[in-house]
């Protein structure tokens, strides 16, 4: 149902029954690998392409959640997915092996909460009984396609932000026991100019903190109703910037924890990633991982997720065209506590 | 031109910049300097050590000494390279082992395993060129230009 200008509440609660979340081995040495269900230790997946192994990721997880919810891929209807890569092989070339009937989406790195509300949208309406939301990346083939070759040795400047290796997979279900979804904000696309593509941070915060705006406006909300709010990717530098813009604006996040799951993923100390994480994979495995983990262990009641997305190509920035961006918010409670 | 774009932005647009400007960390250029400067150094130490190897051992002069040294040089970047150390010790280098022989090198071997999945023609002999290609064109432009000048300036007739 339509709330305000551009929020979702999804008032017949549609229940994440089963995740599954599949990583690298970077990943695997970072603080979160306990809440990972499967590390590669091999990040080529023991295919001969990036390519081919990213697509391994995200089948695998699909694979995964499925198993996880106690169903068979007959009985999930529809599957909603996106990735980085051009055309989105990575996730249409699954499906081709899953023969789900699949609805391929793009939204950067913010495709883990659009494909998730559109998956929420769809079991909600009682279009589907059971829909599988899923989107990964892969540090390697993104690297090759909007940057350099992965063994070109470049200086990276502080700003730069690194792929995660990693996929993961939910299905929304009608029925069930699990955290439930209870509304998504869809978000408009910004410009601020930013044309550094190593400075993804600063080009995705502004998106951030719009989504944000507009979903405590939409729900008549606060932050406080939330435990914890983390964004997508924004990294350390972007995450500084959201502070501050949340600061200006006025919101009071200070009720509430605010996190970015750009900067949970990697061990700063140990890990040589700049700024922090970025990716499909990051908002993904994290909340799929670690957060829904939390809620399950009933650290968490509340948890809203904005995923960001900057949506520039290798051409696009090339020719010079500034990075726009986009978030999208999804909210998701733990199982029962229906408010 | 960074004025001209400026122009381009809207007031908000503009003042978020400022914003953003004074958050990002600056890159450390002195920091990078320096690590530059002492990687650079140790490779070109390394290549001349290499050198009096080839010319005390194998009986090189120091004129045709170059050529194999080179050629070891552009040996070692490339295996480096291909055993994935070669970028991890750019992040700390910089221009220091991106400038020295040892750079090129890595430009073409990383963008040869790069494509390697695409097929040997098109893949590896297509995109091989992809990072070292504009080096070897403006180079060979910026040789024609500092030739044709020298050629005026020494006052046109043969040498």
């Amino acid at each position: 149902m339509l709330k305000g200008h551009q929020s979702w509440v999804f008032e017949n609660k549609p229940v994440i029954l089963g995740t599954a979340t599949v990583v690298g081995p970077f990943e695997g040495r970072g603080p979160l690998a306990n809440d990972f269900s499967i590390i590669h230790e091999d990040s080529m997946l023991n295919e001969d392409s990036w390519e081919k192994a990213e697509k391994v990721l995200i089948e695998e997880a699909a694979k995964l959640a499925i198993e996880n919810a106690g169903l068979t891929k007959e009985q999930v209807q529809f599957y909603v997915g996106g990735d980085l890569m051009n055309q989105i092989i990575s996730s249409s070339f699954a499906a081709r092996t899953l023969s789900i009937p699949y609805l391929g989406v793009f939204g950067a790195c913010a495709t883990s909460m659009e494909s998730l509300a559109l998956a929420s949208m769809i079991v909600n309406s009682g279009s589907a009984h059971h829909a599988l939301a899923g989107t990964c990346s892969h540090n390697a083939s993104v690297e090759k396609q909007f940057r350099y070759p992965t063994e070109y040795g470049s200086q990276k400047p502080p700003t730069a932000q690194y792929t995660v290796t990693g996929a993961g997979a939910a299905i929304v279900s009608a029925k069930g026991e699990g955290p439930v979804v209870t509304s998504a904000t869809i978000g408009r696309v910004i410009d601020m100019g930013i044309t550094d593509p190593f400075n993804m941070g600063a080009a995705m915060a502004p998106a951030a903190v719009d989504t944000m705006e507009a979903h405590f406006r939409d729900l008549k909300i606060q932050p406080g109703h939330y435990d914890l709010i983390v964004t997508g990717d924004l990294s350390k530098v972007g995450y500084e910037i959201a502070c501050e813009l949340l600061k200006k604006h006025k919101i009071p996040m200070q009720q509430t924890e605010y996190k970015d799951c750009g900067m949970m993923i990697y061990d700063y100390d140990t890990q040589m990633v700049q700024s922090g994480a970025s990716g499909c994979g990051c908002s993904a495995v994290v909340t799929y991982g670690h957060l829904l983990n939390r809620m399950r262990k009933g650290e968490l009641k509340r948890i809203l997720v904005v995923a960001t997305g900057a949506l520039l190509s290798p051409i696009s920035f090339q020719q010079g065209e500034s990075i726009p961006c986009i978030a999208h918010a999804v909210s998701i409670e733990a199982g029962g506590s229906i408010s | 031109m960074a004025n001209n774009k400026k122009k381009k932005l809207t007031p908000t647009q503009q003042e978020y910049q400022e914003l953003a400007k004074r958050i990002e960390p600056p890159r450390p250029v002195l920091k990078n300097c320096l690590h530059a400067f002492i990687t650079g150094g140790l490779l070109c130490l390394i290549g001349q050590a290499i050198q009096e190897m080839f010319v005390h051992w194998a009986g090189f002069t120091e004129k045709t000494a170059a050529d194999p040294t080179v050629a070891v040089m552009i040996l070692i970047s490339v295996i480096l390279t291909s055993f994935g150390v070669y970028d991890k010790l750019a992040q700390w280098s910089g221009a220091g082992t991106a400038v020295p022989v040892t750079g090129f090198a890595n430009a073409m071997a990383s963008a040869a395993i790069e494509h390697r999945s695409e097929g040997i023609v098109l893949g590896v002999g297509g995109q091989m060129f992809k990072i070292a290609g504009p080096v070897i064109v403006f180079g060979t432009v910026a040789a024609f230009v500092v030739g044709i000048l020298t050629w005026i300036i020494q006052g046109g007739g043969g040498s």
